[in-house]
């Protein structure tokens, strides 16, 4: 199942990056593609994506609202919400584990040989905060002059920007490097942190940092796919925990907000088939016990 | 402390339907005020200021 996931992860990470006449044009891809919403992190100023990054299109349109509202344009993000919102109610963060391009990379630093660390729980708490203060709150209250507001997590955070689109962009046309400054050596730091954090531990910008995950792991009680606990064939083994790459717990927290679904508990730690895939309460496959277990706790820590 | 065991017949979970109808509406009233053609433009320019640049 790990090799049928890494081969969606990555025909995934290829269809939303699959613009290729960059190295020709040096810019981006500017068809009619870009109508249609990345699942995963992808930026949409990357040479060759081919559709729009979700958090960076809420935040324009965020940034932009009152000059909409003033030109009688209703633009209040629906679009993007709205498509966000379906695949989270579909999939939730089924997604990270799955389609997420930048959850690739990190997956793939990981299997750098180093000393592993664990990533504190609290520190998942801070997704949240950059989903409700740079991706939200910042662009919509800190207006310019004119009454636009700035891009703030994208422009100040976004390591998936720089490595995508930033230095491929500086690469395509190098008369851009006399405009770069503080902020992009920011953006350099925090990236360059992120790729080492993602060497030493399992995917730290999913846990710790990542709106979009913080947006779809809302879903996660609700959400059409997911995973359930077959209490009466749990032996608390705890198998499951030590495989987790999101360090979900899944005995004890099966509705976890941190569990991407990657199924590795399910198909390579757990040996009694105590754990299931359901899709809208239905079981998928063999398993399929009727003894469920509540969730002891979904305080939203891993 | 110990789980809370209970059993549940299987049946479909419909609060998944109705939360992916919500937002699809959503999304439909969106792309209903023009919002999918602003996303369009926006995506199809290089924002160099939004990626750290300029």
């Amino acid at each position: 199942m790990e090799i049928v996931r890494k081969w969606v992860q990555t025909i995934t990470a290829l269809l939303v990056n699959g613009s290729w006449s960059f190295p020709f044009t040096r810019t981006i891809y500017q068809g009619p593609l870009k109508v249609v919403c990345s699942p995963g992190l992808n930026c949409y100023s990357c040479p060759a994506a081919t559709t729009y990054c979700p958090i960076g299109s809420l935040q324009q349109l965020i940034a932009g609202i009152r000059i909409a509202l003033e030109n009688g344009q209703n633009f209040f993000g629906l679009y993007v919400i709205g498509t966000m919102g379906v695949l989270g109610g579909a999939f939730g963060r089924l997604i990270c584990g799955w389609v997420c391009p930048f959850g690739l990379v990190q997956e793939l630093l990981y299997k750098i040989p180093s000393r592993k660390f664990n990533i504190p729980q609290k520190l998942n708490y801070l997704k949240y905060g950059f989903l409700v203060f740079f991706v939200i709150l910042l662009p919509l209250a800190v207006v310019d002059d004119f009454g636009y507001g700035e891009l703030w997590f994208c422009k100040y955070v976004c390591p998936t920007g720089t490595l995508e689109a930033g230095l491929p962009m500086l690469i395509l046309q190098p008369a851009l490097g006399q405009t770069i400054g503080l902020v992009f050596f920011n953006k350099l730091t925090i990236l360059t942190g992120f790729i080492i954090w993602a060497i030493l531990a399992s995917r730290p910008f999913c846990r710790t940092t990542c709106p979009l995950g913080a947006f779809y792991a809302l879903f996660r009680k609700f959400k059409l796919v997911k995973l359930r606990l077959i209490e009466e064939n749990c032996t608390r083994c705890e198998a499951c925990h030590s495989i987790c790459p999101m360090g979900v717990k899944f005995n004890e927290a099966p509705e976890d907000a941190e569990c991407i679904s990657c199924l590795k508990c399910m198909t390579e730690a757990c040996k009694f088939d105590a754990i299931s895939l359901e899709i809208a309460g239905l079981a998928v496959g063999t398993q399929g016990g009727t003894k469920i277990m509540s969730p002891k706790r979904n305080n939203g820590a891993a | 402390m110990a789980a809370k065991k209970e059993t549940r017949p299987k049946r479909v979970r419909k609060a998944p339907f109705i939360i992916i109808l919500v937002f699809l509406i959503m999304g439909i009233v969106g792309i209903m005020t023009g919002e999918g053609s602003r996303v369009l433009e926006q995506a199809v320019q290089v924002c160099l200021s939004c990626i750290g640049i300029g």
